[in-house]
């Protein structure tokens, strides 16, 4: 319990790690809002390589759930919402049936299957995503 | 003016006729009859399916029923997605009535998410419109409404005309010169995100 493992948040063994263990997101990717350009641009192959990388993620608890010492937490793109929610149930030693919710700007609460990376892209900012976890709903 | 009106009433008030079938290997104790109905376009699966459930469920004993969920061609539908975008991303070009599959068991726990209430559809609308604002106006709107503005958002998406006639069945396929401003304005869903569908064309 006391060894926490340093900011690299572990993932299931569907996805493969390829034991780079926590990347610092480069400046390039950590504009709020999405580039344009790349948006537009029709089928390049340079998106293969970003994909990849892994995104930094400011886990907040609210009100009474507990808070986790780590809170920086470098997390792949493609994780979803729920995979977060699982994590973070299992680090805290929730029990399965307890719930967990996660809301971006302290506002709304993203569906479970949204990946980290888009929310990363709109909401982001200074290279890092900001997201506030709680057990009862926080914000309606 | 008026024109923006008809294009907001079409794409509020559109409609897409549908068969709803009882999976084969689903027990019954007679034969279950399809199940015609036309889908609001602007609306959620299993906010609008309460007289499908009803149908089957007639036909079929208590203990082979749990969690209702949909399944088009082998892919199970997302309640979670408006039905219109359902419907464009992967039925535009099949013929109509749009034939939906029912399931009572074996829910595809990977694809879908629960849907326990209508309050859980209630919450994820919510949230998306509240995604939405974020996105568009900083949280503006949303935060300059009160607790009863939301509900009003929510029950206008419920009781969306049932006199209303119109039917607008596929979503629009816009011109490539057309400006997403202009999309956005005139095409997005309640939620208030406009949902664009990106479909390859058939190679033949």
């Amino acid at each position: 319990m006391a060894e926490e493992p340093e900011s690299a948040l572990q993932l299931p063994p569907s996805s493969t790690t390829d034991g780079e263990g926590p990347t610092e997101v480069s400046p390039e990717t950590a504009t709020p809002e999405p580039p344009s350009s790349a948006a537009v641009s029709p089928g390049t192959e340079e998106p293969a390589g970003d994909t990849k990388k892994k995104i930094d993620v400011l886990l907040k608890a609210v009100g009474d759930t507990p808070i986790m010492k780590t809170k920086k937490w470098a997390v792949e793109r493609t994780r979803t919402i729920q995979g977060l929610i699982d994590f973070i149930k299992k680090f805290l030693k929730l029990v399965a049936s307890e719930q967990l919710f996660i809301y971006v700007n302290q506002s709304f609460a993203p569906s479970p299957d949204q990946e980290v990376g888009t929310l990363y892209e709109c909401f982001g900012s200074d290279g890092k995503l900001v997201l506030h976890y709680c057990k009862s709903q926080a914000w309606g | 003016m008026t024109d923006d009106k008809d294009v907001l009433r079409d794409v509020w008030f559109g409609r897409i006729p549908t068969c709803f079938t009882l999976y084969q290997d689903e027990i019954t104790e007679r034969e279950a009859e399809p199940y015609y109905l036309l889908l609001p376009r602007v609306s959620y699966l299993t906010l609008v399916t309460d007289k499908v459930k009803k149908h089957f469920q007639k036909v079929m004993r208590q203990e082979d029923i749990s969690e209702i969920w949909f399944e088009y061609e082998g892919t199970p539908l997302k309640w979670h997605y408006p039905i219109g975008l359902l419907f464009d991303l992967l039925a535009s070009s099949s013929a109509l009535p749009w034939n939906i599959t029912v399931h009572f068991k074996s829910f595809p726990e990977k694809d879908l998410l629960h849907c326990p209430s209508k309050d859980a559809i209630e919450a994820h609308f919510m949230s998306c419109v509240k995604e939405a604002d974020a996105l568009k106006h900083k949280s503006q709107v949303i935060n300059e409404m009160q607790k009863k503005d939301h509900k009003q958002l929510w029950m206008g998406l419920q009781n969306d005309g049932e006199k209303k006639n119109q039917v607008m069945i596929h979503g629009i396929e816009p011109m490539l010169e057309t400006p997403l401003q202009w999309l956005s304005e005139h095409l997005s869903y309640p939620d208030n995100f406009l949902h664009i569908s990106i479909i390859p064309q058939p190679t033949d």
